[in-house]
Order: structure tokens, then sequence, then C-alpha cells
């Protein structure tokens, strides 16, 4: 038994037991031990999911019973108690099952992956505190126990390994113990050993999954694979960087040389260099298998939670991806699984009866297309209920009835990506509160990707993510501002306009904004919100302006710079933590001539500019209202107050328009009122509410143009300097305001103009906000 | 041996400076340098260190000295600090010093503000002071906030220190 014990380690520091050194020593043995465990336990959790389907087979159990007997061996010897006595009862219920004294049950898997769950939670006490916790899961240990009752013979099994003879291991493994996998333990002092490390693997080992599996559970099968430190790589990576960047110098030289002698030693150095960065790049890519392997366990555990038969099928499971795009896209893959099976996949019963086998099938495929990847997550569930989205679409404000009924799938579909929509009927443990998918699309999109929903009534749903396949190099849009060079990932771009000169632009209170096809675009010029100094040509009027449509959170803005270069391949560095705290930047990159450019990050620089957080509430409240408006088929009434400023009130809310002299005003404490109908009715000039701007002096003689709103007792008087119009049109509101008493803008007349917030402004002035001050 | 240890020695506004060799990773000319909007004051751009994207932070700002005169050109003096290298500009580069850690002496009490934070103390040589400076002190976060903050508040000061102290609001 003590064959399979994981010992050299152990064996050498018997030998080594020099009361200083030894500390030390088991302090590096604990280390390794954890490392090797977690491995094992995520293979645990695999062939005992595997073994569910082929409860017979004699391997798999073999293997089972070997990482079990392993983990218990280590801990034995190592003084864990607790984790001892539970795997040595788990090692006992296996070896029943594998002389086939028992026959595998669901209780028993249960039972099993419990015993990995305990497992796990006491490796993680022993990194934390180097104890194998209080808890001593008597109660798992019983049920293990029970679980071996039925077929009880007499007289223990003469496999049943004997738990007095683990001290002696050590001796026995001297001799006999396997060459290990595991490296050397190091010196360093790295806190997380495993999430530190990234598996290296040499090009032969690239083989099918089950190979892999039967590789990796045949102790000798060594050697070809080895733990290096994920700041290696990236060292390297830098290095070849560099490389690459000698190497274009190198060639420009060889242009000019004529030795023949040089030009061989160029040609060289080019392929070596070309290779050497190819297979640098691939030594950061991992399987998409490393995160899926974890996936069988959970959909087993969701599936029998929610009382549903469901089958996971993985298909890809080689697409290799850079390491850092893997951990980004482990939770929302995971969060697209759980939501497939709580809502997509149906229970058994309501299968069978729409003729459905009655275990559903969860399938994941990865694949690389365009040097992106596509992951699909697809059910063949009841798909997406258009009804109910719809429903709540509507009940939201999102969307009016009409735009509901004529929405196409795609843009549909999309809605259940914003935050707080859920069309779950009942929330359950695993789904349904209505956050989630938002975050499942933040998370993708973090990274530059996209994803799409797919689904067919009672057929099923697919939702598709395309990710970049590193996020060491990206796509990027050039761009120079103030005499500096800046990136842009090419993920955030929608479009690029330029201008023959400024006259396009206009100003809604300061605020600029461009005419997209109908639609209002916040500008947001790069070298004011830089606050850099230079760059004020591409302000005049009169020269060209390049516009950059950027999106970011689901908000669009025209970000202007002075010229727009080129899109490139840029690798991305990190900067350091100080300048990461700025908001504005998301790394750095070298250009080909060896300087810096500044990765902009744009969901920064919009949350900077344009408040994007703060708007979603007034967003909504917009929406509400053009419903309303859309609903009510209402007028519009045009007024202008401040330098030529449009705003729109609706004719529902207007009750009459009065002129009165400036003589008329009087005060009640600092509010300005007059007297209208036998009412007090107070008065609030727009112009200076709105702009802040003191309208302009009044001559004793001049009139006051008065919206009068509301009912009587309850009606105010709003100053504008000017009626335009009553208009029919019923423009959509694009542009919430972050400002008090406008709701947004919107085009109306082909003039930019602003939607007042009238119950706003009497909330406000009702509640004193308003300083309405006359002098 | 034990008790002597090497200094790099720099020089910024006449006055001698040294810090730990072991903590300096090499001195580099001028180089191109891409400045960050945005940044601290201190902050004057990032340079590419082969391949190797290093911040540069003026050590005169810092200090509270007055700026590079127009035409200088500082040298950088590349540290190791535990987020990785930082280059610090400073005038002149100067002798690598063997000195006696029992020559080491308090800065003297009357120095107050922000250059007594970033001193770890002056050691009396026969041709002047040499000030070690404390680099963990000179790239600390904090003290990055703090200029942050009066870079925000108001014009440049040739006091940062006085600067610093006086617009410590917390923003």
């Amino acid at each position: 038994m003590g064959r399979t014990l994981d010992g050299i380690w152990v064996a050498t520091c018997t030998a080594m037991m020099v009361s200083t050194l030894l500390r030390r020593v088991m302090d590096e043995i604990v280390k390794e031990f954890l490392i090797e465990s977690s491995d094992n336990l995520d293979r645990l959790d695999q062939e005992l999911v595997k073994l569910e389907s082929e409860p017979t087979s004699k391997e798999l159990l073999a293997s089972i019973f070997r990482t079990i007997h392993t983990i218990k061996g280590s801990c034995g010897f190592l003084g864990f108690p607790r984790l001892e006595k539970l795997a040595h009862t788990a090692e006992g219920l296996l070896a029943r099952l594998r002389d086939g004294d028992l026959a595998l049950t669901q209780p028993i898997t249960n039972a099993l992956l419990g015993v990995v769950d305990a497992v796990r939670q006491m490796l993680r006490a022993i990194e934390s505190s180097g104890q194998d916790g209080s808890e001593d899961y008597a109660a798992l240990i019983e049920r293990l126990g029970e679980l071996q009752q039925p077929l009880s013979r007499e007289s223990t099994t003469p496999s049943e390994p004997d738990v007095s003879s683990t001290a002696s291991l050590a001796e026995k493994t001297q001799a006999t113990g396997p060459p290990q996998v595991s490296p050397p333990p190091k010196t360093s002092d790295r806190a997380h050993p495993e999430c530190d490390a990234v598996i290296v693997k040499s090009a032969e080992t690239r083989d099918s999954a089950e190979e892999k599996l039967a590789h990796a559970s045949s102790p000798t099968a060594g050697g070809e694979i080895i733990r290096v430190a994920v700041h290696l790589v990236d060292r390297l990576l830098n290095l070849v960087g560099e490389l690459v960047l000698a190497r274009n110098q190198l060639l420009q030289f060889q242009n000019r040389a004529s030795d023949a002698g040089f030009q061989a030693v160029c040609q060289r150095t080019n392929l070596i260099t070309t290779e050497l960065q190819e297979q640098v790049m691939k030594a950061r890519m991992q399987p998409m298998e490393n995160i899926w392997n974890k996936f069988p366990r959970t959909v087993r555990d969701l599936a029998l939670n929610c009382g549903k038969e469901v089958q996971l099928e993985l298909e890809g499971q080689e697409t290799e991806l850079d390491r850092t795009v893997l951990e980004a896209i482990r939770d929302p893959l995971m969060h697209l699984v759980r939501n497939a099976i709580d809502h997509g996949i149906e229970t058994p019963e309501t299968r069978k009866k729409a003729g459905k086998n009655p275990a559903g099938v969860v399938r994941l495929r990865a694949l690389h297309q365009g040097g992106q990847v596509n992951i699909e997550v697809i059910d063949d569930g009841a798909g997406l209920n258009r009804e109910r989205i719809r429903k709540r679409a509507i009940e939201h404000g999102i969307v009016s009835p009409q735009q509901a009924g004529s929405m196409a799938d795609r843009d549909l579909f999309q809605l259940i990506f914003l935050s707080g929509f859920s069309t779950a009927e009942k929330v359950t443990k695993v789904s349904g509160r209505g956050v989630g998918m938002d975050v499942v699309r933040a998370g993708v999109e973090k990274i530059g990707g996209g994803i799409d929903v797919q689904s067919a009534d009672g057929k099923g749903t697919s939702i598709k993510i395309r990710i970049p396949l590193t996020l060491a190099i990206i796509p990027a849009l050039m761009v120079a501002s103030g005499g500096e060079c800046f990136a842009i990932p090419q993920a955030n771009v929608l479009e690029l306009v330029r201008l023959e000169s400024a006259d396009g632009l206009e100003t809604v209170h300061g605020a600029p904004v461009y005419r997209l096809r109908g639609r209002l675009l916040p500008l947001v010029y790069l070298n004011r919100e830089l606050q850099m100094d230079r760059g004020e040509a591409a302000e005049t009027a009169g020269s060209a302006v390049n516009l950059a449509v950027l999106q970011a959170d689901g908000r669009e803005f025209g970000l202007v710079v002075d010229t727009i270069l080129d899109t490139q391949e840029i690798v991305v560095k990190p900067l350091s933590q100080q300048l990461k705290g700025l908001n504005a930047y998301s790394g750095a990159t070298i250009l080909g001539d060896g300087r810096i450019a500044l990765i902009l990050d744009i969901p920064g620089l919009a949350q900077r500019a344009l408040m994007v957080s703060d708007s979603r509430e007034q967003l909504a409240k917009a929406k509400a209202f053009a419903q309303e408006v859309n609903a009510g088929r209402e007028a519009l009434l045009l007024v202008e107050c401040g330098l030529r400023s449009r705003m729109a009130i609706p004719i529902s809310l207007v009750s009459r328009l009065e002129e009165f002299p400036v003589t008329a005003i009087e005060l009640a404490g600092t509010q300005e009122v007059i007297q209208y109908r036998g009412q007090i009715m107070p008065i609030v000039r727009l112009t200076r509410v709105l702009s802040g701007v003191e309208a302009r002096a009044e001559a004793a003689t001049a009139c006051l143009k008065v919206v009068v709103s509301g009912e009587s007792g309850g009606s105010v008087g709003l100053v504008v300097d000017k009626i335009l119009d009553i208009v029919d049109e019923y423009p959509s509101i694009e542009n919430p305001s972050r400002r008090r008493g406008v709701l947004g803008s919107c085009v109306i007349q082909k003039r930019v103009t602003e939607m007042l917030d009238v119950p706003g402004l009497v909330a406000d002035m009702g509640a004193g906000r308003l300083e309405s001050l006359p002098r | 041996m034990s008790n002597s240890q090497q200094f790099c020695t720099f020089v910024l506004q006449g006055m001698l400076f040294g810090t730990p060799v072991t903590r300096v990773q090499e001195v580099i000319l001028q180089r191109p340098m891409t400045p960050v909007p945005l940044a601290p004051h201190v902050v004057r751009g990032l340079i590419n260190l082969r391949g190797q994207i290093v911040m540069v932070l003026d050590l005169r700002r810092q200090l509270g000295f007055p700026d590079f005169a127009a035409g200088q050109s500082p040298v950088h003096l590349v540290v190791h600090t535990c987020n990785g290298p930082v280059s610090l500009l400073v005038d002149d580069i100067g002798n690598v010093l063997e000195l006696d850690k029992e020559i080491l002496q308090r800065p003297p009490e009357t120095l107050r503000g922000f250059s007594r934070e970033v001193l770890r103390g002056v050691y009396q040589l026969p041709e002047g002071l040499l000030l070690e400076l404390d680099i963990d002190r000179v790239v600390d976060l904090w003290d990055l906030k703090k200029s942050l903050a009066q870079n925000h508040v108001g014009p440049e000061s040739n006091d940062s220190a006085n600067a610093v102290a006086m617009h410590k609001r917390g923003e």
C-alpha cells in the first residue's frame, strides 16, 4: 500500500529530522501537498461523476481509490488526524465498491462527493491556519459507514488499509516510492501556490481528453508537464516583445547592407524570433477544459437540486485560450449554465408531455473562429418566453407596448441583459433574482467580448459568447490628441465620423452634442477630459473634427480627437497601481518605434465625462415619460428660455398661457408669487433655475410670459422668454439629463430641444430647493 | 564589513543624496518619455525600459525643490520597489560610497514636513553631508495621493511639503 503514497518528499524528510530544518521542510511539504491535493480533488470530482454513468468501470474505480489513498497517506504522515480519518472511511467504502461487494448508488456518489467537498474545506483550513480545522465531519463519516453496511462481512476486507501502519509508511515508500511529477519545493514566498502557477505543456501532450484523464491518473506518466510561475512566463513574453523590436531594427540595417553573410544571419534571426514569439504566446494558453472540468460536478448537483435530469455535453475542450481570458470567463459561463438548468430545462414530466427526452441536454461548445473564440451554451429546454420578456419590458417602462410588439427577436432577447430584469416567476435558490445576466454581459464586455442570444420556442436557447483569444494582444484604434498618441480598444469603437467643419456640433446648455442620423450623441473632447493644454486647434470652428463613436456600459458617446491614425494589434502592458487609480487608462503599450502609448479605459472615461451610473435612473424615467407621451398621443408646447435654448412641455401639463406685468410679482418669504384667479401662484423663472443665468434686466413695463401649469390651488407659473410653437411630434428622449428640472433632450423640428420635468420642478420648489430670490 | 553598506549617491539641488545600491537597478540617461495626463504632478511620465513600462517620478517635485531648469538633462535612477521598477529623476549621479552604519544620524530636529518623512538619516562625510533617502516612502502611494490632492487644489508650489500640509483635506 505504501507503493502509491506520494512519498518522495515525505521520505527525504524523515531522513532530515534535524529540528531547525524540520519546520521549514515541513512547510514546504505541506505546501506541495496542498497543490497536489487540490489537483487530485478536481480529478476526483470528474471521475466520480463519470463513474455514475459507467458504474462498472474498474479503471475509474481504481483511479479514484488511488487518489483518496494518496491523500490519506500524506495527511497521516503530516499530522492531520481529522482529514486522515475522513479519507480513511471513504477509502473503506471505495474498497468495497472496487471489490464488487457494493454497487454504486446515487447515495454513495453523493456521500463520496461530500467527502471531496469536506476534504477541500479542510485543505483550505490547512492553508490558512496550518491545522485541519475544527469540524470533524462525524455525520459524514457515519453516513459513509452506514453505506458500507448492507453487504458487510464479518471480517474486514483484506484490501482495507490499516491506519496504524501509516507511521511506517514513510520508510516503506523510501524504497518503492514511484517517481513523482512534482518539482522540488521552491523557497519562493508564493502565498497561493495553486493560483500562481500555470501548467506548461509540451506539444506532444495535446491529446484527447480521455487520454489525458488516463494519463493523469497513472502516476508514472509525469515528466511532460512542469509547473512554471506565471510571472516567469509574463517576463518571457516581455522580453520576446523587446526582441521583436530589436529584430525590426535589425531588418532595417539588413536592407542597407550588402554582405551576404549578414543577410543570412538577419534572415535566420527573423525566423527564430517569430517562432519564439508564437511559442511563448502558446505557453500562456490553457485549454478550455481547465475550467470546464469543474462543470460536470456543478451540473450534477444543480440538476439534483432543481429536480431535473440534465446531461452535460462538452465540445471543444482542447480549445486554447489565454489564461487571463479563461479566468475572466469562468464565472459568466458558470452563470449561464446555471440559468440553462434552472430556467431553460423543464422538469422531466413537462418534457415527457412535450414529447421530449426526459433528460435535458446542456451543451457547451468552444471553437476558434476568425481570431476569436466562440463559446456557446446551448440547452434544449423551453426557450425564452417572448411574451414574458415583452410584459416585463413594458412593466419596467423600457419600451412602449407598440414598440414591444414590433421588436425583433434579437433586440428583445438583448433585454434580458438589463440590470434587474428577470423573467423567472419565482426566485429560486439558484437564480431568478434579476441580478446575473447583466453581470454576465459586463463580465464578457470587460474582456472585449460580445454576447448573443438565440432561442426557439420549446426547442431551447443558445447563448453565444465571442471573446478574444488573449488579453495580452488586442486590436486597437490609435488616435492622437494634444500631441500624444492613445490607443482605444477596438471592442469599444462603433464607428468613425469625420466632419469637415465644426458647424455640425451643437450644444445643450454648454454640453456639446452631435446629431448622428437623428440621434443625439454626447461629445467628449479627449484633450479637455485629460486636461491637456495643447490641441485647441481641433475646437476652432471651421476646421475638421474627428469623432470616434464609442460605446461603454450600454451608452454611446463621441470622442473628439485631433487625428485618427490607424488600427493596430497592440501588446497590453500593465500600468503601476498608482496610475490605474486614475480611472482613465487600462494599460499602456509600446509602439513599433519604441514609444509608449496609453490605452484609454473607455468605461472609466465615460464615467468621468458622462456620469454613466447616475443617469441610469434618469434613463428609466425618461423612457417612462416618452412612453406616456407616446401612449397619450399628446402635443408639446415649445418655449424658449435663456440664450437660444428650446424647451418642450407636454400640453397636458399646461393649463393656460398668461402674460403678467413685472410689477405684479410679489414676494412671499423668498418665493416670488403672483395673484392669479384668487390664488397665490408661485412662479419659477426657468432661465434662472435651469442655467443659473440672470434674466436680462427687466424694465418696469415689461411683460412676463408665464406658462401656468397644474390645476387651481396647486398651479405654478413658469416664466419663459418666448412661446414658440405647439407641435405634434412624438420624439423619443435620448440623452437623459443630469440637470435638475430637465428629463433629457430630443430633436424637434430639426432642433435640439430639452424636455422639461415639470413635476420635478414643482417638487423641488416645494422643498425649497430652488432659489427664486428676486433682486 | 557587516557594519558598512554601499550607497549609490546622487545630486539634487546641490545636495548629496544616497540610497543603498541594492535598491538600485540601473542608471540611464535621458530617453523619450510619454506624459500621463491627469496623473499627479510628480509623475513625469512613462519610459520604455527594454519592453517594461516604468513610471518616472520627478524627485525635485516630490521633495519640493524648484523644477529642473530648461535644457538640463536629468538622469533616471531606476530603483526596485514592491510594485516593480520606478525611475527617479535626479540632477546627476555620484560615486558609489561604502559607509559605516554607525555614523548615520537622525535627521536634524529642525527639519519638518515631507522632507523629514522621506529621509532615513544623515551621514557626515569629510566633504559634506549625505542624506539617505527612504525609497519606499518616496514612491509611496499615499504620498502620491497627497500630491494628487495638491495637484487638484492649486498651482504648483515650490514647497510641496507646506502645500501638502495645507491641503490635507482628505479629498
